[in-house]
C-alpha cells in the first residue's frame, strides 16, 4: 500500500511539475502572438518603421519562448500515456479526440507559419509577412482552445457513455465543444494569458525609460502594454472570471466551498474571506478578515443567498487538499485585483499624459514582471486542486488512473532527470531573454 | 474504420521518419563530417526552418494513437516508460543545442551545443531503431510469470537491458543483440538519408566530400541490412508468412532494394535531388516491410497466455473513430496546403537564410 501512495506522488508531482515549467511559456506566446500581429498591423497602416522594428524585437522573445514551449510541451502528450496510462486506455476515445485534433489543426499551422514568420520578411514581403504572424496567432489560440475543451471535459464531462469494461465512450461530438465549461475557461485562460504578455512588455518598456536605453522603445512597450494590460485585467475578472467562478459553484459546489474558505454553511448570506489560513484540523480560518455578505452577492445577487459549506458534502468527495486550493484561488484572485489597480492608475496617467515621467509607478511595472506567471499558475493550480480526488469529475479517480506497470523508483527516477533538465533549461532561458532584453530593438530609422 | 485509421497512423509514422530523418541526419554529419563553421552553418541552415514543423508529425501521430487506439498508446507508452522519457530528453537537448547555438557568439558556448545537438541526434537515430526491433520482437504482455499474467492482459514494463542481451529471453530488455543491430540500421539510414538532404538544400564545401561518405557508407548499410534480415527472420521465424500470402506486399522490399542499390551511383547524379529521393524510397520501403509483415498486430506477445495487440482488438470506439474521419479529413487539406506554402516560401538552397543569426 505504501509504494501504491509514493507511485501516485511521484506520478503527480511529475505531471505537475512539468507541465507548470511548460505553461509559463504558452502562457506569454499566446498573448504576445495577438500584440506582435497588432504592431505589424500598426506598422502597414502607420507605415513608421519603429512599429516593424518592435515587432522584430518581440518577435525574438516569442521565438525562444515558442522553442521552450514545443519542447516542454511534447513531454505533456506522452505523460498521459507513459504515467496515466489506465486514464488514457479508459478515456482516449475521448480526450483523444480533442487531443488529436490540437496536433492536426493547431501545431502544424503554428509551425509551418512560425518559420515563414521569423525568416520570410525578406521573401514574402510585408503584407503577407503579416499574414503569417497573423496564422501563427490562430495557431496557438486554437492550441490552446483544444487543450481546454479537454480539461473542460474532466471537470464537467459531457457527450459520452460508460462501457461494461469501464471505457468511455464517445457518444456526442458537438457535446464536446457546446461544453457549458469550455468557453468561460477558454476566455479567462486568454485574457491571463494576454495579462502575462502585456504586464511583460509594460515592464521591458518600463525597463528602457528607467534605465535610459532605447527610450523610444520603452515608450511604445509602456503605452502598448499598458492598454492591452488594463484591457486584459479587466477582461479576465469581468465576465470571464465571474462566468468560470459560477460554473464551478454550479457544478462543483464542493470545490467552491473549498476554494473560499467556507467550512460551515452561512443562514443569511456568507463572507468573502480576503485573508486566513485554513485549520484542517478545527476546521476553521486562523485569523481571518473577511467582508460579510459580499460571497452571496457576487454568486447570486442576493445578499443573504445560502452557500453551502464543507459541512454538507461527504468527505470522500471533499477536495484532497483544500488549504492549496484555497491558498491558489486567493493568490490567483488577490493579484488580479491588484493588477486591475495598478493598470488602472497607469492608463489614467497616460491619459494625463505623465505616465512616462512617473517614475514610481514605472518601478512598479517593472517589478510586476513575475506576478502574472504567478497569477496564471495559481489559477490553473486553482482549477486542478479543484478537480481532485476526481480525474473525470464525480465518474473516475485521480489513484485509478495511474500506470499500473511503471514502478514508484522509475517515476522517481524520471522526475528527478525532469527536475535537472528544466533547471538548465530555466537558467539558459533567462539569461537569453535578458540579453536579449538588453540588446533591445534594432532601429531601421538610425541605421538610415 | 480501424483499419483506416491505421494506415493514417503508420502514413503519418513514415512521414515523421521520412521528414525527421533528415533531421537527425543532418545532426550526426555535423557531428562527424562537418569541419569548419561554414560547413556547420550549411547543415544547421538545411534544417532550420524545417525540424520544428517536422517534429510536429511525431506528436500528431501521437495524437492520432491516443485518439484510435487507446489501448495501445496506454500500454505501449507505460511499457516503454524508461526510453520514451530518455527519447524525450534528447529531443529536447537537440532542439535546445540548435536554438540557442546562436545566440552568443562564443566558441566554448558555440562548440558546446554543437556537440549536443550531434550527439542527441545520434542518440536519438539509435533510440528510434531500437524502438522499430522492440515492436518487431514483442513484448511479455500481461508479464506472464511461470504460466500465469501478472498484470492486466495488456500492460507491461521493459528495463532498459537484461543482462543477456537475449531477444528471446523470457524477460526482455530494450536493448538486446537485436534491438540495437536495427538501431544501427537506423543510424546509417538516417546519416546517408540527411547528407542527401544537406546536398539537395545547401551548395557547400561539404556537397561532393558527403557524396563520397554516402557511398561508403552504403556498403556499411548493405551489410547491416542483409545481417538484420537475416537474424530478423532467426527473431521471427513466422516474418514472411504475410508477403508469401499477398504477393503485391513485395513492392516494400523492392522499393528498399532499388533505394539501396541506386544509392551506389550517388556520385554520377546530376541532380541533387536524387539522392535524397531514393534514401526516401529505401526509408519507406523499409518502413512498408515492416507494417507488412506484422499486420495487423501493433505489438506482438511473446507469450502464450495473452493475445498480441492487433489494430482491431485496441481501438476506439466506432463513434469516435467515424466522427474523427471528418475533421481528420479537413486538417489534412490544411495541412497539405502549409507544406506546398512552406516549400515554395523556401524553395531552392537556403545558404542565406541566417539561421540561428539573431
Amino acid at each position: 500500500m505504501f509504494a501504491m501512495e509514493d507511485m501516485i506522488l511521484y506520478n503527480r508531482l511529475q505531471f505537475a511539475f512539468t507541465i507548470t515549467f511548460h505553461y509559463l511559456f504558452p502562457q506569454l506566446t499566446m498573448g504576445l502572438s495577438l500584440m506582435i500581429v497588432y504592431f505589424k498591423w500598426k506598422f502597414l497602416r502607420t507605415n513608421m518603421l519603429h512599429y516593424n522594428d518592435a515587432a522584430k524585437f518581440w518577435m525574438k522573445i516569442f521565438a525562444l519562448n515558442f522553442a521552450m514551449g514545443v519542447v516542454t510541451g511534447i513531454p505533456m502528450e506522452f505523460q498521459f500515456g507513459t504515467n496515466w496510462a489506465k486514464f488514457s486506455e479508459l478515456t482516449g476515445g475521448i480526450i483523444g479526440q480533442t487531443l488529436a485534433m490540437e496536433g492536426m489543426f493547431s501545431f502544424f499551422l503554428e509551425s509551418s507559419f512560425l518559420g515563414m514568420f521569423i525568416f520570410g520578411e525578406k521573401l514574402l514581403g510585408h503584407k503577407l509577412h503579416f499574414v503569417a504572424g497573423l496564422m501563427v496567432f490562430i495557431g496557438s489560440w486554437a492550441s490552446g482552445f483544444l487543450i481546454i475543451a479537454t480539461h473542460s471535459w474532466m471537470q464537467h464531462p459531457v457527450g459520452y457513455e460508460i462501457l461494461e469494461n469501464g471505457k468511455f465512450v464517445l457518444n456526442n461530438f458537438k457535446a464536446l465543444f457546446d461544453n457549458p465549461w469550455l468557453w468561460p475557461s477558454f476566455l479567462h485562460n486568454q485574457a491571463g494569458s494576454l495579462i502575462t504578455s502585456s504586464f511583460f512588455m509594460a515592464a521591458v518598456g518600463a525597463f528602457y525609460l528607467l534605465s535610459g536605453l532605447h527610450k523610444p522603445f520603452g515608450k511604445i512597450f509602456v503605452k502598448s502594454g499598458v492598454i492591452f494590460g488594463f484591457i486584459a485585467s479587466v477582461l479576465v475578472a469581468f465576465p470571464t472570471g465571474d462566468m468560470a467562478a459560477k460554473n464551478v459553484v454550479k457544478y462543483q459546489p464542493v470545490t467552491f466551498a473549498a476554494m473560499e474558505g467556507i467550512f460551515e454553511t452561512e443562514d443569511g448570506g456568507s463572507e468573502i474571506v480576503l485573508i486566513g489560513q485554513p485549520d484542517m484540523e478545527k476546521k476553521k480560518l486562523d485569523n481571518k478578515i473577511a467582508v460579510p455578505n459580499i460571497l452571496s452577492f457576487l454568486t447570486y445577487q442576493r445578499w443573504d443567498a445560502q452557500i453551502k459549506g464543507l459541512n454538507e458534502f461527504d468527505e470522500a468527495t471533499h477536495p484532497t487538499n483544500v488549504p492549496a486550493l484555497y491558498y491558489s484561488y486567493h493568490i490567483m484572485a488577490g493579484l488580479g485585483t491588484i493588477f486591475i489597480a495598478v493598470m488602472g492608475i497607469a492608463v489614467f496617467l497616460l491619459w494625463r499624459k505623465k505616465l512616462y515621467e512617473s517614475n514610481w509607478l514605472l518601478w512598479i511595472l517593472m517589478f510586476l514582471i513575475p506576478f502574472p506567471y504567478i497569477a496564471n499558475t495559481a489559477g490553473w493550480y486553482t482549477a486542478e486542486l479543484g478537480r481532485q480526488p476526481w480525474l473525470v469529475y464525480n465518474l473516475m479517480r485521480m489513484v485509478d488512473g495511474v500506470s499500473p506497470t511503471v514502478s514508484s523508483g522509475n517515476t522517481l527516477f524520471t522526475f528527478l532527470g525532469f527536475i535537472g533538465l528544466y533547471l538548465l533549461l530555466g537558467l539558459l532561458f533567462l539569461m537569453l531573454v535578458i540579453k536579449i532584453i538588453r540588446k533591445g530593438p534594432e532601429s531601421q530609422l538610425s541605421l538610415n | 474504420m480501424e483499419l483506416f485509421w491505421f494506415i493514417v497512423l503508420v502514413c503519418m509514422l513514415g512521414i515523421y521518419v521520412v521528414l525527421d530523418g533528415y533531421d537527425f541526419g543532418a545532426g550526426i554529419v555535423h557531428l562527424f563530417f562537418a569541419k569548419d563553421e561554414q560547413e556547420r552553418k550549411a547543415v544547421t541552415n538545411a534544417i532550420g526552418p524545417f525540424w520544428d514543423a517536422n517534429e510536429v508529425w511525431l506528436i500528431a501521430a501521437g495524437g492520432v494513437l491516443f485518439f484510435a487506439f487507446p489501448t495501445l498508446y496506454a500500454s505501449s507508452f507505460s511499457g516503454f516508460y524508461l526510453p520514451l522519457m530518455m527519447v524525450l530528453w534528447f529531443i529536447i537537448f537537440r532542439a535546445v543545442g540548435l536554438e540557442l547555438r546562436g545566440q552568443i557568439h562564443n566558441r566554448l558556448w558555440e562548440r558546446f551545443w554543437d556537440k549536443a545537438f550531434g550527439i542527441a541526434s545520434l542518440c536519438l537515430a539509435l533510440f528510434f531503431g531500437a524502438a522499430l526491433g522492440n515492436v518487431v520482437r514483442g513484448v511479455n504482455l500481461g508479464m506472464v510469470e511461470n504460466g500465469v499474467s501478472t498484470q492486466e492482459a495488456h500492460y507491461f514494463f521493459l528495463p532498459l537491458w537484461n543482462p543477456t542481451f537475449d531477444p528471446l529471453a523470457e524477460h526482455q530488455g530494450i536493448i538486446d543483440w537485436f534491438t540495437i543491430l536495427l538501431g544501427l540500421v537506423s543510424v546509417v539510414t538516417l546519416t546517408i538519408h540527411g547528407a542527401n538532404w544537406i546536398i539537395l538544400k545547401s551548395s557547400s564545401t561539404l556537397n561532393p566530400r558527403l557524396r563520397t561518405i554516402i557511398y561508403r557508407l552504403n556498403y556499411v548499410l548493405l551489410l547491416l541490412v542483409v545481417a538484420s534480415a537475416l537474424l530478423w527472420h532467426y527473431v521471427k521465424p513466422q516474418a514472411l508468412n504475410n508477403l508469401f500470402a499477398h504477393y503485391w506486399l513485395w513492392i516494400f522490399p523492392v522499393m528498399a532494394a532499388v533505394g539501396l542499390f541506386s544509392l551506389f551511383r550517388i556520385r554520377s547524379f546530376k541532380k541533387d535531388g536524387t539522392g535524397f529521393l531514393f534514401s526516401t524510397l529505401f526509408i519507406v520501403g523499409s518502413f512498408g516491410s515492416t507494417v507488412a509483415s506484422l499486420f495487423p498486430t501493433m505489438l506482438p506477445s511473446t507469450n502464450q497466455v495473452n493475445p498480441s495487440l492487433t489494430l482491431y482488438n485496441v481501438a476506439a470506439h466506432e463513434y469516435g473513430l467515424s466522427v474523427g474521419l471528418g475533421w481528420f479529413i479537413i486538417a489534412a487539406i490544411l495541412v497539405v496546403l502549409y507544406f506546398i506554402i512552406q516549400f515554395r516560401v523556401f524553395k531552392g538552397k537556403l545558404d542565406d537564410v541566417g539561421y540561428g543569426d539573431h
